[in-house]
């Protein structure tokens, strides 16, 4: 099971407040008792998201259904001084969808239309609640697909996506949701509704769009999204290349970026995360490798084989000593199951983990992994390596034993330690997870008081009370009631069967 | 606080180490003249003279290399030309991260002669020459290629800015992969120096591609629109789908580049030269510099059209009309592969107005700005056109600039 630092078990249950039971009153009586959840029971279920480690049971929970709905809960939250919090499908890592104990949770997952697709513009318009992998799945036949993939997408929204700022393995290439949004309606914190962007590019005025992409749901709601659609490539070639180590791997992704390929993607797993995905998918990768390279090439057939052959003489001139390609698109699928499933399939070899998701510029590599092999080491812990190598992106698993004695705080330590190595490299403490409840308190580190005053200005233009999803991605005191509390025992998603912890 | 005209420009002078003078008339803003001008060589220089800016409450506008000053309304007031011409550094440049460090106001060419050393370069056209790479943020200028690279908005991974209250901040960083805080990058692309003075960017570099190949073929304005629209549909994977119709001209030229290998565009070139129609694909003679320029003369009036895909067609058409029936010349180039053109047009006031209007009529789901034109034709339409949550970014200048000193008047709604 995934756990995490300075997790408290408090489980704590906030008294409800005056506002909240008003509001909760005005709810039922608008939307009636179906939509409004205010059974302990049933609100519990949503007192985290894909961080499981921080619990909080929210004051109430609302199921909405329409961009107008969304629009009243917020006035009415705005009106009361109720504190909110956005949540499409819950997976996100940072805890960024946690709730408040003294406010609303609003659940945008029914909200899951494709209400138009225009494949001539390479336009999809949708609602926010729509799984990321249904874009691609509605759009395949006409020849599109939607570009932004993260390891979650058979499950995460595209409103979480737009929260996030997603990313995924191909977006080396393809860039990350901000990149593929166009336009969203929005509902401010002061409950008015209001287009950000247009179906057209380059919309004039303040790019407010592209600043509420990835603010973690502390800017407003966003209620339906218009994104850019991407042909399909003619052709896709998928390889698997073994190597004896990360250094030799290393070395290959520097080889084939400076000679100026731009792979769709390029992924690395050190031998610790091959030992767990073979434990848990059986996914054949080649024996005895101290990495492996996942490489995608895509685009017109005619340049992926010329790429090809130059990526392969890369690989072998790096130490390879085994490259596969995939036949088709079962082996394809193999492939990547292997490299897609290695978050959770840690699990089969360690008890507790944390995902760690650092960014170092790409030449840091063979350092960066050196300097956490000795940390690792210096702490009696074992860390995993599974990364998006092409833009540097490392997601560190730092494996423990939460029973055995200490050893939680000394992974928790060796985490920790990663983020400062990641920022000691120039980098950043988060690539794709977003800082969220998790990493609010490293904010401090990778950014000084005037760089974080000057972001707060944003805040305050939008929600100048903090109601929308108070204390998070900002390290500030205001808490709004709730110290993060942890829980222990599976996700409820993944007891239901619905995700792995990617 | 009343001062005198001496003692400010010798505190500009101290804050700008020594950099700082009176204005002259080629220091005007879009026709209004300004008091000093101040050349900051560092972001310290830079937030000191900010301050003192701030302390005096002058009108600050920013200017780069002077490329697009006349873009946009004139500012109501200017007293302090901020010139990043001596940020001009390239920091920073890490070959195999493809990632640069640059003074806000280097030029785009200056970056690319240094990068392209090491076969780099930022994938940026340049509708005006000469631009720095802030100057071309600012007013978020791109050319042909952006249908492959993207624009500004995708390049620029961080920003140092100083504050209308002198306070420096950094957003993004030097990593391409980031999603630690707001990405206040993109609020300052495009807002035309209202937010803030940027010292300094760090942008993604590419490589640059062995073989590019450009091949093109004029034929009537509707099929032409056509024929874009499926290249950029296709799955050839084209950098730039391009289209251009001269004025006076029923005919339009389409044109697709193709980047790679010799192999993958030797081929690619001849699926797309049977999609046009040609008998060779050996390509055309054609510079992608030269595309991208605008070429307007001082008196035309330029105008960004956005357009979903499947506007272009509409765009064209009505430049067409609009010749015919308000006696205007009216040519178009652009993005079709983007949607995003733009239309230069020539004539009186008021039928350039008439057609101005037009455009913005069949821009739907997008919009026509008026970057360039004469006072008399700026009198007549509103140059931004009608923008969605002008009280958000009210809102957003007032935290960022409370007593609206930075090219006050210049952006939408007035701010």
């Amino acid at each position: 099971m995934t756990t995490h630092p300075t997790s408290v078990d408090t489980r704590a249950e906030a008294q409800p407040t005056e506002a909240v039971d008003a509001l909760v009153r005005r709810l039922v009586a608008t939307y009636g008792a179906q939509a409004v959840i205010t059974d302990e029971a049933r609100r519990r279920t949503y007192e985290c998201d894909g961080l499981a480690a921080y619990a909080v049971v929210p004051a109430v929970v609302v199921l909405t259904t329409s961009a107008e709905q969304v629009r009243q809960v917020v006035s009415a939250c705005d009106e009361l001084r109720v504190p909110f919090v956005a949540r499409g499908s819950g997976t996100g890592l940072s805890g960024g969808a946690l709730p408040v104990a003294d406010g609303a949770l609003i659940v945008l997952s029914q909200m899951r239309d494709i209400v138009h697709v225009d494949p001539a513009a390479q336009r999809a318009f949708v609602q926010p609640g729509v799984i990321n992998l249904d874009v691609s799945t509605a759009v395949k036949s006409l020849g599109y697909y939607y570009a932004p993939d993260p390891s979650s997408q058979q499950v995460c929204s595209i409103g979480g996506n737009v929260a996030e700022n997603s990313g995924g393995a191909h977006c080396l290439k393809y860039g990350f949701t901000t990149n593929h949004v166009l336009a969203v309606d929005f509902v401010g914190p002061d409950g008015h509704a209001t287009t950000l962007g247009t179906t057209a590019p380059d919309a004039p005025g303040y790019d407010l769009l592209g600043t509420v992409v990835g603010s973690e749901g502390t800017l407003g709601i966003v209620t339906a999204v218009t994104l850019k659609l991407t042909r399909l490539p003619q052709s896709v070639r998928t390889l698997l290349v073994g190597f004896r180590s990360t250094d030799d791997a290393g070395a290959a992704t520097s080889a084939i970026i400076g000679a100026g390929v731009v792979p769709a993607a390029i992924e690395m797993m050190d031998a610790l995360a091959i030992e767990a995905a073979e434990a848990a998918v059986g996914c054949g990768y080649p024996d005895q490798a101290g990495a492996v390279l996942v490489i995608e090439l895509d685009g017109p057939t005619a340049e992926v084989d010329a790429q090809l052959d130059d990526v392969v003489r890369h690989c072998e001139e790096s130490g390879a000593f085994e490259v596969r390609q995939a036949a088709d698109d079962a082996e394809r699928a193999l492939i990547w199951r292997g490299r897609k499933s290695a978050f959770a399939a840690v699990g089969r070899i360690s008890p507790d983990y944390i995902v760690q998701d650092g960014v170092i510029p790409r030449t840091a590599l063979p350092q960066v992994l050196h300097r956490i092999r000795e940390l690792a080491d210096e702490a009696g812990i074992r860390v995993a390596n599974v990364f998006h190598a092409g833009d540097g992106n490392l997601h560190p698993l730092v494996l423990f034993d939460a029973e055995a004695d200490g050893e939680t705080e000394r992974a928790e330590k060796v985490s920790a330690q990663i983020l400062k190595l990641c920022l000691e490299h120039g980098g950043s403490i988060t690539g794709e997870h977003g800082v969220g409840t998790d990493k609010a308190p490293y904010m401090a580190d990778m950014f000084n008081e005037g760089d974080l005053d000057t972001m707060q200005l944003v805040r305050c233009a939008f929600d100048p009370q903090h109601l929308s999803n108070p204390g998070k991605v900002f390290p500030t005191p205001r808490l709004c009631g709730e110290r993060p509390g942890r829980r222990s025992g599976a996700h409820p998603l993944q007891e239901a069967g619905l995700a792995e912890v990617f | 606080m009343p001062t005198t005209h001496a003692s400010t420009l010798d505190a500009l002078t101290d804050a700008a180490a020594g950099h700082c003078d009176e204005a002259t008339e080629a220091d005007s803003v879009a026709g209004v003249a300004a008091r000093w001008v101040a050349s900051p060589g560092t972001t310290q220089e830079a937030a000191a003279l900010i301050g003192v800016a701030a302390d005096q409450g002058l009108h600050v506008v920013v200017r780069g290399r002077g490329t697009a000053l006349h873009w946009a309304p004139p500012p109501r007031e200017v007293d302090l030309v901020v010139s990043t011409h001596r940020l001009d550094t390239v920091v920073e440049h890490v070959a195999g991260d493809l990632v640069a460090v640059v003074g806000a106001g280097t030029t785009i060419d200056a970056l690319n002669a240094r990068v392209g050393e090491h076969g780099q370069q930022l994938a940026l056209d340049q509708p005006i020459a000469g631009s720095s790479v802030a100057g071309a943020m600012s007013t978020t200028r791109s050319g042909p290629r952006r249908l492959l690279y993207g624009t500004p908005r995708d390049l620029v991974l961080g920003t140092t800015m100083v504050r209308s209250d002198g306070v420096v901040a950094r957003t993004g960083g030097k990593v391409v992969k980031n999603v630690a805080g707001y990405d206040l990058a993109k609020l300052l692309g495009g807002a035309y120096g209202t937010l803030g003075l940027i010292t300094e960017l760090v942008v993604r570099l590419h490589p640059v591609p062995p073989v590019a190949r450009w091949l093109r073929r004029t034929m009537p304005a509707a099929p032409a629109a056509a024929m874009a629209l499926e290249l950029a549909g296709s799955q050839l994977a084209p950098t730039a789908v391009e289209v251009r119709r001269d004025a006076g001209t029923g005919d339009a030229t389409v044109l697709v580049l193709l980047e790679g290998t010799e192999r993958g565009v030797g081929e690619r070139a001849s699926d797309a030269a049977r999609l046009l129609g040609l008998d060779s694909a050996n390509g055309a003679d054609v510079a992608t510099a030269d595309l991208a320029r605008l070429d307007a003369a001082e008196d035309d009036v330029v105008v960004k059209v956005a357009v979903p895909l499947t506007g272009v067609a509409g765009v064209l058409a009505t430049t067409g009309e609009a010749e015919q029936r308000h006696g205007v010349a009216c040519r178009v180039q652009g993005s079709a592969g983007a949607g995003v053109l733009y239309a230069v047009l020539t004539g009186d006031a008021e039928p350039v107005a008439a057609s101005i209007e037009a455009l913005r009529g069949v821009a739907v789901g997008g919009s026509a700005v008026v970057l360039q034109a004469p006072a008399s034709v700026r009198a007549l339409v509103d140059s931004w056109g009608p923008v969605a949550a002008l009280d958000l970014m009210r809102r957003v200048k007032a935290e960022f600039d409370p007593s609206n000193r930075f090219a006050p008047g210049r952006f939408v709604g007035g701010i």
